[in-house]
């Protein structure tokens, strides 16, 4: 197959105070792409304050010092898409203005780094952490299904490792904060030394620099934290159910699995396309296609900065019990650690690795956007260049390296078999489940 | 060196000039009507096939039937089973996905350049000449009937469905696409061939081409694709377009909750039927919605989320078909603030009719968030294809885009306040709970909207 040059050119300089700033031209649309990553996630939290750094993005949202008001207002009236977002290993927000908006984008992304806690009061740190605790209630509480993160991040981590706990935290722990816990939170996490920006679309790479100089040169430098380190290892294969406000069972098979961009990552994340992605996948293809024991199924590598998991998820179709499905998936599971991937099945998976390549290249801004893209590589790497070795990664694996890291990390008396089932019928959850508790 | 000064915000330069690429329009032999546009950032392409109809021309008692349809597409072709068509889609990295709206469904299919012909040749027999295997059908149906049973339990999917019966009544566009139990009980396989034989013909179809290619190139991958397409001999059909079915006279129903027991929250509807997409008054309308409930900083979202903490987001919007159209305030609140936030919700509808008219300011920032991030919409094939369909599903002119800026910017707030009092009646909104009635049933009762109608979930 003859490769197809897919490239994200960039030019990095890193600010006397730590600042690194990264740009990214791109003239065909007249917008300019802003992002910026903070390397602080939920894993920086403690327990006791779990929930922490993404209340706190909601606040950098409320106004600082030469600001005083919602960041919002100026900033969509200049016509910007503007959002954030926080995970376990680093929060990160973005603006996507016109051309004639770069300045007061800049300007307002600087102001909130720099001189965020003049303008926080007691009163909007209040309100938010309601907001927080509705977010909490819609997207978890009130929803299918929703508690699974917790359940399976509580077992797959002892309760002192940073990923034991999920980034929207616990609602004890959100109620239970205060405004005091911010300041020092800022101190220690948003500062120059500990961030990233990238300039990406329309506008003059020299132009960009002396704006970021100006902008942010003058921000003090904090101290970069230390990194968060902990191991994970599961000893024995984990059995639980969790009752839910849901009509038909499910099972959720988790593994620890290589760090992001670690030997073995790319090779899990093709893995879980070849089992779970697609009706020509393995699982579908069995599960749902031939022996409609299942309405759905999906797995992916989650990838993480400190250790990722693998997931396998399916949920059973009427009359069918999960006991028999995993027993299914782990026939499947065997054979692929045994003969490993077909050529015609690598074939596919390369096809479809350039081609997602290849469209993750269509948008400057936004989540996922190639601004976003290089502050990942940036932060997570050292090297926002990273984007082509990424890519080498996922064009060098091979049948062989698929079926190794298979059989490393897909080990049947290593995991967490977690079963999701209406309300008082624990037995239809994988036999021999005991009950897990979340809130 | 430039030199900051934070007392006071940079001002936002000239407005970047945009001009959309040039759709050019071709109509093929067979009557299909095809749109080109060149676009050429990144090598990558995107087809668009928009069928007339939609889930809007389900018949009586077999609604979900144009969904099925959708759905079984891809589950045969030529000599290839549903897995091989999967497959050979994996194999040019294609992004294929189905929507069915009211009016319309819209078959999309992405991939790179250099698999183009393929591409087309895929999307050509997905449209035109899908195999419907028996086997198939049964398994997408089964497959519909399970999701229904899950959608139970999703208390926004609950308030969709409830919310639609409650405006529209009998109307065809009174049920979600997915259809129910019982219609997609009803619906066989010949129900399936039948619909597409009539439905999918060239003559009621516009096929999208986006790409870095000429014009003539696209044109060319089109016409390999599609000219064999030919018309069916059957008389198309005779029932009406449901964007011409007038809405019956529905009983007003002020309130109505669809309890769910110890629910966190309350997902809530407010709303009643409006107007068409294609009104005169639609710039108004736009910059009406940005104010009161269309965006972050709008009046809804700055009461119930940033100034009371009542919930995570509300919104409004028009949601738009070729027929009436409803509007609707969507949220979903802490189960103790639902009486409070519905009080608010409604004052904030009432206020924008005249009592508190948009500001200077307010009107300002409502137009420039709609147009001044106008062009960030066209970045991608797949979008400016997308925005073309739009336009043949509305039958706008292909210079809509290059007036859009004009137009809304020429709103004023008397615009605002006189489509608000024309669109906008409290007297007509329904108010939807979808919550633990026992909790929220005193507090509802201080709302002076009587007592709620309790209704059951209809999947």
């Amino acid at each position: 197959m003859t490769s197809l040059a897919i490239d994200l050119p960039f030019t990095k300089r890193t600010l006397a105070n730590g600042l690194d700033v990264i740009v990214h031209e791109d003239r065909h649309v007249p917008i300019v792409a802003v992002n910026v990553w903070y390397h602080v996630g939920s894993k920086n939290e403690r327990p006791g304050r779990t929930g922490f750094a993404h209340l706190f993005e909601h606040l950098m949202f409320e106004g600082s010092e030469h600001y005083n008001a919602g960041f919002f207002p100026p900033l969509q009236q200049a016509g910007a898409l503007l959002n954030g977002s926080t995970n376990a290993d680093r929060t990160n927000y973005w603006e996507v203005v016109p051309t004639s908006a770069v300045d007061r984008a800049l300007w307002m992304e600087s102001d909130r780094m720099g001189f965020l806690l003049p303008a926080l009061t007691r009163e909007r740190f209040e309100t938010q952490r309601d907001v927080v605790l509705n977010e909490r209630r819609q997207s978890y509480e009130n929803r299918p299904y929703g508690m699974v993160t917790m359940a399976l991040s509580s077992s797959l981590y002892s309760s002192d490792h940073p990923y034991s706990w999920v980034t929207i935290g616990s609602a004890d722990d959100i109620r239970a904060m205060q405004l005091e816990d911010v300041q020092e939170f800022f101190r220690t996490y948003y500062h120059p030394a500990n961030a990233s920006l990238v300039l990406a679309g329309d506008i003059e790479t020299g132009r960009a620099f002396d704006l970021a100089e100006a902008y942010f040169g003058e921000i003090p430098t904090g101290q970069r934290p230390g990194p968060v380190s902990n191991g994970a290892a599961l000893s024995s294969e984990q059995r639980l159910l969790l009752e839910d406000r849901v009509e038909l069972p499910r099972v959720y098979l988790a593994w620890h699995s290589p760090a992001m961009f670690k030997a073995g990552d790319a090779e899990m994340d093709l893995l879980g396309d070849l089992l779970a992605n697609g009706k020509t996948s393995r699982l579908y293809k069995t599960l749902v296609y031939d022996l409609r024991m299942a309405l759905d199924v999906s797995g992916y590598q989650s990838s993480r900065e400190i250790g990722s998991f693998f997931l396998l998820v399916a949920t059973a179709a009427p009359g069918h019990a999960l006991t028999d499905i995993v027993s299914r998936i782990d026939d499947e599971l065997r054979r692929v650690v045994e003969h490993g991937p077909t050529g015609e099945e690598m074939e596919r998976a390369m096809a479809q690795a350039e081609a997602h390549f290849m469209y993750r290249l269509q948008t400057v801004g936004g989540f996922g956007g190639k601004s976003d893209q290089l502050n990942a590589y940036n932060v997570l790497t050292g090297n926002p260049g990273f984007f082509s070795a990424d890519l080498e990664r996922y064009r060098n694996a091979t049948p062989d390296s698929l079926r190794a890291a298979a059989r490393a990390h897909l080990r049947l008396e290593r995991r967490v078999v977690l079963s999701v089932i209406p309300r008082g019928q624990h037995g239809l959850a994988v036999q021999g489940s005991t009950p897990v508790s979340v809130s | 060196m430039i030199r900051i000064d934070r007392s006071r915000l940079p001002d936002v330069g000239v407005d970047p000039t945009f001009s959309f690429p040039a759709i050019v329009r071709h109509v093929l032999g067979n009557g299909l009507r095809v749109c080109t546009i060149e676009h050429r950032s990144v090598p990558v392409i995107t087809f668009s096939v928009q069928v007339d109809g939609g889930s809007g021309a389900d018949p009586e008692g077999l609604e979900g039937l144009s969904a099925i349809v959708a759905d079984m597409a891809d589950e045969g072709i030529r000599d290839l089973s549903a897995i091989d068509v999967s497959d050979a889609l994996s194999r040019i990295g294609a992004d294929y996905d189905v929507d069915v709206g009211g009016d319309a469904i819209d078959f999309t299919l992405t991939t790179l350049t250099r698999f183009a012909a393929r591409g087309a040749a895929l999307l050509a027999d997905f449209v035109v000449r899908p195999r419907l295997p028996e086997n198939e059908f049964t398994r997408v149906r089964q497959l519909r009937l399970d999701r229904l049973r899950q959608l139970k339990d999703v208390a926004s999917a609950v308030a969709e469905q409830t919310f639609l019966r409650l405006l529209y009544g009998s109307h065809p566009y009174a049920h979600l696409a997915i259809g129910s139990d019982a219609t997609l009980r009803n619906i066989t396989l010949d129900h399936v061939a039948a619909f597409h034989r009539q439905a999918f013909q060239p003559a009621c179809a516009t096929l999208v081409v986006c790409g870095a290619l000429s014009h003539e190139e696209l044109l060319r991958l089109a016409e390999d694709a599609f000219a064999g397409w030919s018309a069916a001999d059957s008389a198309p059909s005779r029932a009406p377009r449901a964007s011409d079915v007038v809405p019956p006279a529905v009983p007003l129903t002020k309130l109505a909750v669809v309890t769910r027991d110890a629910a966190p929250q309350s997902e809530l509807r407010i709303g009643h039927l409006a107007t068409r997409r294609v009104t005169p008054d639609y710039p108004s309308l736009l910059v009406l919605n940005a104010v009161l409930g269309g965006q972050f900083v709008s009046r809804l979202n700055l009461k119930l989320r940033e100034e009371k903490g009542y919930t995570y987001g509300a919104r409004t919007s028009f949601e738009w078909r070729r027929g009436i159209s409803p509007f609707a305030l969507q949220t979903s609140v802490h189960t103790a603030s639902t009486a409070d936030a519905i009080a608010d919700a409604l004052a904030e509808i009432e206020a924008v009719r005249g009592s508190r008219p948009p500001t200077i300011d307010e009107m300002t920032l409502a137009k420039a968030s709609l147009t001044r991030g106008y062009p960030r919409g066209f970045e991608t094939a797949q979008q400016v294809a997308r925005s073309v369909a739009m336009l043949s599903l509305y039958g706008l002119p292909d210079t809509y885009f290059e007036e859009f800026v004009p137009k809304v910017n020429a709103v004023t707030s008397a615009d605002v306040v006189d489509a608000a009092t024309r669109y906008l009646d409290p007297s007509r909104l329904t108010t939807l709970v979808v919550g633990d009635h026992s909790a929220i049933s005193d507090s509802l009762s201080r709302l002076n909207l009587g007592s709620p109608q309790l209704l059951a979930a209809q999947f």
